[in-house]
């Protein structure tokens, strides 16, 4: 009777571990901020991350679009309960979210983009948006005739200011009388989607003199790239490469390779022995952060305004410019 | 500030409140003929999804704006047959459809266009672009009027012609014709118009299909010509908006027309004083975007004094039998 009971425990032991392995083997989840998956920016580049993973390993992933702030949590316990590991959050708004619930699945992992979580189970990865912020600052300020340009962004969050701030100061430090004019297209979420206010935005400031204007707006940069456009000006695009969206008016964009942290993230974090708790940055050196040059954009940067940029780059990556991040006091010093 | 500036603020005045007024006026038609419109919201989202979808498909601006205005319209015909000929809730048709095109405009978008319920973003051809009115660029040069022209009158997007226009047009037809005086007192007494032999469910039709019609505009204005594609929820509450300065203009067309000016002003200026400074201290964005709102409500509730709707507004007309 005792070896019926020891065997039948055995066989529980057995089929919990078996549970436990297909938890370890099951799906990751990558979960994308509110302004949609296909938002053309952000949440688009965590999207194209996790379909390169896909095509690389030939696995599948979970997905889900959020609808409004209510649901993150929801949202986070539903994978985590089904299982699925790692799960990944692109976004700034996750903290409050993932603090409640990364300590009631000490066993999955989590991988949270652009906010930092500190819980032994969650790896925080953030970029320095503010070094690519002013190496596209500097390239605003070397293309711009009129002395002076824009910035637009989505909602008024420390995170938005951080890049406003590395792109003035990147302007300032390429021409030291230039004049910036800066703007928030709102201060509800549903800024990240507003291209017409942001549109509007970016005439008002072609009306005062702007003849760039980055738009780091997600979705609602789109109308900041149409409003430039018609103007026959120049905008800078955000997060994903967005120079093909209006080819010879988009100067260039500030891409932060979310796709690239989605990717790496979804290969080490869904084994434990690769997965890195904990605080990643992801910058110049790293090539997290840059500017970028492809055909659409080859035309309107000359070659010493890209010799200036990789100047600019070099002496930041080497300590010799510090680049002052927003989000440590909360201030700008111009 | 000077006149350039001055200038800046009020030729986005005129775009901001282009399509308030097309929906002003299209809330005038139906609740002049005693018809509550709370749904000019939903209507103006569903055309600018068609629209906005057409286009992109078809690549003509031209053809957007219709499919834009066949939608609108089938929408007001479908709160009308609640309304109207089924004689249900007014307000609540009106919030059905606001409901339902909300939602249903998201989820086409997005089975369509896999893009997060937003249409492609147009090409050339498939928006309306900024038309130069005559002699624009030759008198550009002459003093004070020479600006005025080029800039605030000149190379706006034929929909904001056509808005303006359509305010004439409506003070013509409300006051001046047969049909705007049945059109008036079907609204005030319904049993009246009964009595002299005219149909007021055809009346109410009619009103119905103007106002489909309008929002149609207005809708495809949002999408096909100062947006380029659709993106969800792109109305952003101004078919309220457009309700409130109906009732502010006391359910007359020029007044309207001021009143909706006045909202598209505070707009545009709330737009142009971010980052404003007062006395050395920066303005925070928060007050500056809050300013229309606040204003709207000292003015709706301070400035404009009684305002009493259409008699019969609101109610269903069941003839006696």
């Amino acid at each position: 009777m005792k070896f019926n009971m020891f065997t039948k425990a055995l066989a529980g032991g057995v089929a919990l571990s078996a549970m436990l392995t297909g938890v370890a083997l099951a799906d990751p989840a990558v979960i994308y901020d509110l302004g949609g998956k296909f938002d053309k920016s952000f949440n688009e580049a965590a999207y194209n991350g996790a379909e390169a993973w896909k095509a690389e390993t030939g696995g599948s992933f979970l997905d889900l679009e959020l609808q409004n702030d209510a649901q993150r949590e929801q949202a986070l316990r539903r994978f985590a309960g089904q299982g699925a590991n790692p799960i990944v959050m692109a976004g700034f708004s996750w903290t409050a979210a993932l603090t409640a619930v990364a300590t009631e699945f000490p066993d999955t992992n989590f991988v949270v983009i652009d906010t930092v979580v500190d819980a032994p189970n969650v790896q925080s990865i953030i970029f320095d948006e503010h070094t690519g912020s002013y190496l596209v600052g500097v390239l605003a300020a070397l293309k711009s005739e009129t002395g002076t340009v824009g910035f637009i962004g989505g909602m008024d969050v420390p995170l938005i200011h951080k890049f406003y701030c590395g792109y003035a100061q990147g302007a300032k430090a390429a021409n030291p009388d230039i004049k910036l004019i800066e703007n928030y297209t709102g201060t509800t979420p549903a800024a990240w989607n507003d291209p017409v206010t942001a549109g509007e935005l970016a005439k008002a400031g072609v009306d005062a003199g702007a003849d760039v204007i980055f738009a780091a707006a997600g979705g609602s940069g789109l109308g900041v790239l149409q409003a430039m456009k018609d103007a026959g000006k120049f905008s800078i695009g955000v997060d994903s490469n967005q120079n093909y969206l209006q080819p010879g008016s988009v100067l260039t964009s500030m891409v932060k390779r979310v796709d690239v942290a989605v990717k790496t993230a979804l290969t080490e974090a869904a084994d434990d022995a690769t997965f890195k708790p904990g605080l990643t940055i992801m910058g110049l050196a790293e090539d997290g952060v840059g500017y970028a040059v492809d055909d659409n954009n080859e035309a309107l940067l000359t070659p010493e305004m890209i010799a200036a940029a990789e100047d600019y780059k070099a002496k930041i990556i080497a300590g010799e410019i510090a680049v002052h991040d927003y989000t440590t006091d909360s201030t700008c010093p111009l | 500030m000077d006149l350039s500036a001055i200038l800046s603020i009020l030729d986005a005045t005129i775009r901001l409140s282009t399509p308030l007024l097309l929906a002003c006026l299209a809330g005038l038609y139906s609740e002049r003929a005693g018809i509550f419109d709370i749904g000019l919201e939903g209507k103006m989202l569903a055309a600018a999804f068609a629209a906005g979808a057409v286009a992109a498909i078809t690549g003509s601006a031209w053809i957007g704006l219709a499919a834009g205005m066949s939608v609108s319209l089938a929408t007001a015909l479908l709160q009308g047959v609640a309304a109207i000929t089924l004689r249900g809730n007014q307000l609540i048709a009106g919030v059905a459809i606001n409901m339902l095109a909300a939602g249903l405009t998201t989820f086409l978008g997005q089975t369509w266009f896999s893009q997060g319920g937003r249409t492609p973003p147009l090409g050339e051809g498939g928006r309306f672009v900024p038309i130069n009115l005559p002699f624009a660029n030759e008198v550009a040069g002459v003093p004070i009027i020479g600006p005025i022209y080029y800039e605030l009158i000149s190379g706006h997007y034929i929909l904001v012609y056509i808005a303006f226009l359509m305010v004439a047009v409506t003070a013509y037809v409300l006051y001046r014709t047969r049909f705007g005086l049945r059109l008036r007192a079907v609204g005030e007494s319904p049993k009246a118009v009964d009595t002299a032999g005219i149909s007021v469910v055809k009346l109410r039709y009619q009103a119905v299909i103007i106002t489909g019609l309008l929002c149609g505009i207005a809708g495809a204005y949002f999408s096909i010509a100062q947006g380029s594609g659709f993106g969800n929820n792109m109305t952003a509450g101004k078919g309220y908006i457009a309700l409130a300065a109906l009732i502010f203009a006391k359910w007359k067309p020029v007044p309207a027309m001021f009143t909706c000016l006045l909202f598209g002003f505070l707009d545009a200026l709330q737009i142009r004083l971010q980052s404003a400074r007062l006395g050395g201290v920066e303005i925070p964005v928060q007050a500056i975007q809050a300013l229309p709102y606040v204003l709207t409500v000292i003015l709706l509730a301070g400035f404009i004094g009684k305002a009493v709707g259409p008699k019969a507004g609101g109610v269903a007309y069941t003839k006696e039998r």
